[in-house]
């Protein structure tokens, strides 16, 4: 059985109904004895306040609250202004690892800052969480306000009870002999204003702008599938965002395209404004150096079929290109961008075999510092052995030469110099500025001449299918805002009870535009002008004050 | 009461697609990364030795594979390969284990040399491009992975291994 509240009028409200859904009668006691109704939501029976029976009804009316909502977005923002202190994991400088990172450089907060999540915040679980309960808030307030509101505005009587009128705030009482002419007056200048107006029995109801009370509804609406667009982002191809570093001559997977994309950089290009620059001359040498354009030529492969993993795939060209700021790559929904670069890294070193004495050279070698080549023959009888090579070289705990990492940053090597007059050979130490000889005195030496640079290209991998659903969101919640903002509902009722006409005004916002209305309307008509009762309520309480 | 009933039905829908939502979604967080883990079936690949030689993974299907990523500049690698070295001079007569080693992205040179210096046997595979390296998303290295007969990961290490002695027990549990 479900408790339905039959009002005088005949119209049976749900629970908790506050004011009756079809004549306005006041149904609770605080209500009827309050000078002025509380027209939220039309006095309807908001369900949370009804129904908590089973634990999903419990669960239902707190996400229902709206300080629950208002708390939730709280923590919201105080968790996005946390993940502003220190910078997100993606902003750290290239190459620092985050795990080391936060500690070393912010301390025991930053250690606590990455330990909770606040360095990738927005892929953070509990920051997830947080947004999925902000999402079920939006949908249960809506839903718990939208329903009976709409429902109370459907149902609602032109005729409106005696003590629903009387507790408007606009209300005002004319006497006249002369009711249906005035009321016809009344009907005119309303249609001129543009409200609906639905007549019964002599009495009168005009409305105007009902749709804007569904704005906040439509604006959730639009914030539900933003939520969505987001939550969609860590769904396998919906979205992309991967960073590719490439030196030039070298060909590699196009990372995020699951192997099936290889791209080769031909050539990376800074160009600058020319310094004698006619045009620009003046700002050039304030500004110095400006750059005009940052490009990688490549080209852009797809492999066969699926291939296993290591295996070398077999490439079928797509396209050349050149990939410019803003001028990405496009190809099968995917966008490569140029986002970085780094100039002239070691790729060659070249040396020549010098006798120290004469200081004649015996031919030159070059070695490549990614692949190096164990012997290098310089005919007549002079070749040169590369005994160990160290791209990053340090020396180690025990004084030793080693390497750190497999990236050229200090390379160094160790030669074996074989020549007529040394054939077991001469060992030399060689690194940056650095020419030793480690097992005694040589006759040989190699000396430094010149070095091979590449430059490498930084790229963006990107494909997002979910950025037209955040418009459509966006655009969605701004309608709602609209809808909302600009528009008011604004209502008024004339009823005719003898030689009585009983006016009342209400409106959800902007009581100013009603009551510019209502004063249209009067001089029109011939009505008695109806009293703003709060603007009176406080007049009066001002004068008590003063009295 | 069917309106009741109604409603009931409906709340609980809402609540449970939100909870499935994002469920779902921090699924998805904790899996972004497909760290290979055990219980994971490893992925298959095809790489080249030092000397040249193709090995694929398929192929020891029925063996116990024992799987190490390493590089020469490693210093905690280093310190585990006399005993993977020592293991496998044990077991390489045997036909149903497989030592294997992935360096990561070093060039022969740097390879061979270290082999040379060590007196290291056991097999190396080159992984020039760090393909399976980013497939088994390795962060530490070394890493090792113990594979079944099924190819399943059944262990991994992820730091230097203590002694040829851990390293033997690990084998004996994954043996056919």
């Amino acid at each position: 059985m479900s408790r339905e509240i039959i009002c005088e009028c005949g119209h049976k409200n749900p629970e908790g109904t506050i004011l009756c859904e079809a004549c306005g009668k006041p149904l609770t006691d605080d209500q009827s004895s309050k000078e002025l109704l509380n027209m939220r939501y039309e006095g309807s029976a908001r369900r949370s306040q009804t129904y908590s029976r089973t634990p999903i009804d419990k669960i239902w009316n707190f996400f229902s609250s709206v300080k629950v909502g208002i708390t939730l977005i709280i923590l919201v923002l105080i968790a996005i202004a946390i993940g502003t202190i220190f910078p997100q994991d993606v902003y750290i400088p290239a190459g620092a690892d985050p795990k080391t990172f936060y500690k070393e450089q912010y301390g025991v907060l930053g250690e606590i800052y990455k330990t909770l999540g606040f360095d990738h915040l927005y892929g953070s679980w509990w920051f997830v969480i947080l947004l999925g309960l902000l999402g079920l808030s939006i949908i249960v307030a809506s839903i718990d306000r939208f329903i009976p509101l709409h429902r109370a505005l459907r149902n609602q009587k032109i005729v409106r009870h005696d003590r629903f009128m009387k507790k408007q705030r606009m209300y005002g009482v004319t006497e006249t002999d002369d009711g249906a002419q005035i009321i016809d007056k009344a009907r005119i200048a309303l249609k001129e204003r543009r409200y609906n107006i639905r007549e019964d029995n002599g009495s009168l109801l005009a409305e105007k702008g009902r749709f804007s009370r569904w704005g906040p509804y439509v604006n959730h609406i639009g914030l539900i599938i933003v939520l969505t667009a987001g939550m969609l982002r860590f769904f396998p191809g919906m979205y992309t965002h991967e960073v590719l570093w490439l030196k030039e001559g070298e060909t590699a997977k196009l990372p995020g395209t699951h192997g099936e994309y290889y791209l080769k950089n031909h050539k990376f290009i800074l160009e600058t404004y020319n310094q004698n620059n006619k045009q620009y001359e003046k700002s050039l040498k304030r500004a110095g150096t400006v750059a005009k354009n940052y490009q990688s030529n490549v080209t852009l492969y797809k492999t066969s079929d699926h291939h296993v993993l290591g295996a070398k795939p077999e490439l079928h060209k797509v396209e050349d290109a050149g990939i410019r700021v803003n001028a990405p790559l496009e190809f099968n929904h995917y966008q490569v961008f140029q986002a970085d670069y780094r100039l002239n890294e070691f790729n060659k070193m070249s040396f020549k075999l010098t006798n120290k004495k004469t200081k004649k050279s015996f031919g030159k070698l070059s070695v490549d510092l990614f692949n190096p080549k164990k012997e290098y023959d310089l005919g007549n009888g002079y070749r040169v052995k590369l005994i160990d090579y160290f791209p990053d070289f340090y020396f180690n705990d025990k004084g030793e030469p080693a390497s750190k990492t497999d990236v050229p940053e200090n390379p160094a090597f160790i030669f074996k110099m074989f020549t007529p007059d040394h054939p077991k050979g001469e060992v030399s130490f060689v690194a940056i500025k650095t020419n030793l000889e480690p097992l005694g005195k040589n006759d040989y030496k190699m000396t430094f001449a010149g070095v091979e640079t590449k430059n490498v290209s930084g790229f963006v991998i990107k494909k997002d299918w979910t950025l037209w659903i955040f418009f459509v969101g966006m655009i969605i919640f701004l309608i709602g805002v609209g809808q909302g903002m600009y528009w008011n509902h604004r209502r008024m009722w004339l009823q005719r009870q003898g030689n009585t006409l009983v006016f009342a005004g209400h409106t959800n916002k902007n009581w100013f535009g009603l009551k510019k209305d209502i004063r249209f309307v009067v001089e029109k008509s011939g009505l008695s002008e109806p009293v703003d009762r709060l603007e009176q309520k406080s007049l009066e309480k001002e004068r008590e004050i003063q009295a | 009461m069917a309106d009741r009933k109604k409603r009931l039905i409906i709340r609980t829908l809402i609540i449970l697609i939100l909870v499935a939502a994002v469920g779902f979604t921090i699924y998805q967080i904790f899996n972004k990364k497909h760290v290979v883990e055990i219980g994971d079936t490893a992925p298959d690949f095809i790489l080249t030795d030092v000397h040249g030689k193709k090995v694929h993974l398929k192929d020891f299907r029925g063996k116990a594979v024992v799987l190490n990523f390493w590089a020469t500049w490693c210093d905690p690698c280093k310190r585990e390969m006399p005993y993977i070295n020592k293991v496998y001079e044990k077991t390489k007569n045997q036909k149903d284990v497989v030592i294997l080693a992935v360096n990561i992205k070093e060039s022969k040179f740097a390879v061979e040399n270290f082999l040379n210096r060590y007196h290291i046997k056991f097999p190396v595979l080159m992984d020039k491009k760090g393909d399976v390296m980013d497939a088994y998303n390795i962060v530490p290295i070394p890493t090792t992975f113990f594979i079944d007969k099924d190819g399943k990961v059944v262990d991994k290490v992820t730091e230097t291994m203590p002694s040829a002695d851990y390293l033997q027990k690990k084998i004996e549990k994954i043996k056919p």
